[in-house]
């Protein structure tokens, strides 16, 4: 089986994260519910006669897509996996809306097209002319993992040497408000530098897109190496700390072996205890990282986590406003990534310094 | 007549995306597909649902599109003509 690296990456987020020669240099410090991505001038990558009916997804999904191509000096690639927990949700919306609101007639075809969940990845393959493998994968907070295990699968199988994989979600202004109706948005807006000091549930939301390009070849822009990557869709806490364990054995590791983990909280009272038990339990003396104040949270959040691990593997440094504790690690080898959203859909992935 | 253009330069600008562009840049007679101002067939549809619901014309024949939509000064001509609210 072949190894798979990680040659590019791509980040639009809500700090300025979609200039490769920074890493996270000027911190924005959001305060509010929801936290709106940093827009790269669209202008500068899209067309504007292609533009005009791109939904704010498939805009940032293009630039990322361009971005990761051009830093690894690639024109094309054999295949583009897209994860998305909600798809275009403002067009799926807007389409919905305007079905309720005319009586079911008077339904344009703009808002139809754009709505489903592989708009993006169709938009993106177009954009790069890519006719190879287009999937996408829809699973709430593990959307982006599936993609990067099929992408995984394929690539160390050598059945494709290129690979475009990237996660992506948008804010809908009508599923935002069910959210919080819902209870899974903070009541009061927070600082994101305080994110993890609310001691209130609810989490605060963001959207972005991070691509990727995955290839089975090493190269001199290569990031890290992808391991492994495990979900679960439930998974107790009291099994935690064990399933982590196995999985690291697995992969011939052990918890001293991780030079630094990095946890998808989110600040939300009720279900970042599932990432104490690892930070205050197991891996206690292990460096630790978070992201999610930076990145908001949304279905494939995570994918920002990966932009982070890769970032900090490559670069081998760690900026002061992830850091989750004190511990300092001499240098980073081997990075462990755990995410998890309400307590559901469980994720490990792990990188290694290339 | 005069304020149905205004309105329908309005319309195509804000329905159809247009955001490079203001109604100062459309004249009457500015061909709308095409070399002109470069819409195509999904925006025809888009048009065509407009006719029906803020005029009340239902275009039967899609064929009666090409000149309806040829520019603002057709358009505008033929609602005039053929509205029903």
């Amino acid at each position: 089986m072949k190894k798979v690296y990680i040659n590019s990456i791509a980040s639009v987020s809500a700090q300025k994260t979609f200039d490769n020669a920074e890493f996270l240099n000027d911190f924005i410090d959001h305060e509010g519910i929801e936290i709106p991505v940093v827009n790269p001038n669209y202008k500068d990558f899209i067309p504007p006669a292609a533009a005009r009916r791109m939904a704010k997804g498939i805009k940032m999904s293009i630039v990322a897509s361009k971005i990761a191509l051009q830093e690894a000096e690639l024109e094309a690639v054999d295949a583009i996996i897209t994860g998305t927990g909600m798809g275009c949700l403002r067009d799926s919306e807007k389409f919905l809306s305007t079905l309720i609101d005319n009586d079911e007639q008077y339904l344009t075809p703009t808002s139809f097209i754009q709505s489903t969940h592989n708009t993006v990845g169709g938009q993106v393959a177009l954009e790069l002319q890519c006719k190879g493998y287009n999937f996408t994968y829809v699973h709430s907070s593990n959307s982006f993992e599936s993609a990067l295990v099929d992408a995984k699968m394929q690539l160390a199988a050598n059945e494709e040497n290129t690979i475009l994989v990237g996660g992506v979600d948008e804010i809908g202004e009508h599923t935002f408000k069910l959210q919080e109706l819902v209870g899974h948005v903070k009541v009061k807006p927070v600082k994101v530098s305080e994110l993890l000091n609310s001691k209130t549930s609810g989490a605060v939301y963001g959207e972005g897109a991070n691509f990727f390009v995955l290839s089975n070849e090493k190269q001199e822009s290569s990031y890290a190496q992808l391991m492994a990557v495990k979900m679960y869709n439930t998974l107790p806490k009291e099994a935690l700390s064990e399933t982590i364990k196995a999985f690291l054995s697995a992969n011939e590791l052990q918890v001293e072996d991780i030079d630094l983990l990095v946890l998808g909280c989110n600040g939300d009272i009720e279900f970042d205890d599932y990432y104490d038990i690892l930070g205050e339990g197991g891996f206690n003396e292990t460096q630790q990282a978070y992201y999610k104040h930076i990145s908001g949270e949304f279905n494939t959040a995570s994918s920002f986590g990966f932009w982070l691990a890769s970032k900090v593997l490559k670069l081998q440094t760690l900026p002061d406003l992830v850091k989750l504790n004190d511990i300092k690690s001499s240098d980073f080898k081997t990075v462990l990534l755990y995410n998890q959203y309400r307590g559901e859909n469980h994720s490990f992935t792990l990188l290694k310094q290339c | 007549m005069d304020a149905l253009k205004q309105e329908l330069k309005e319309f195509i600008i804000e329905q159809l995306n247009l955001e490079d562009i203001e109604v100062k840049d459309i004249a009457n007679d500015d061909a709308l597909f095409g070399d002109g101002l470069g819409l195509d067939s999904i925006d025809a549809l888009e048009l065509i649902v407009m006719l029906d619901k803020n005029y009340g014309i239902k275009l039967t024949d899609p064929k009666q599109g090409r000149a309806i939509f040829e520019s603002i000064d057709t358009m505008a001509a033929y609602i005039t003509a053929n509205r029903t609210n």
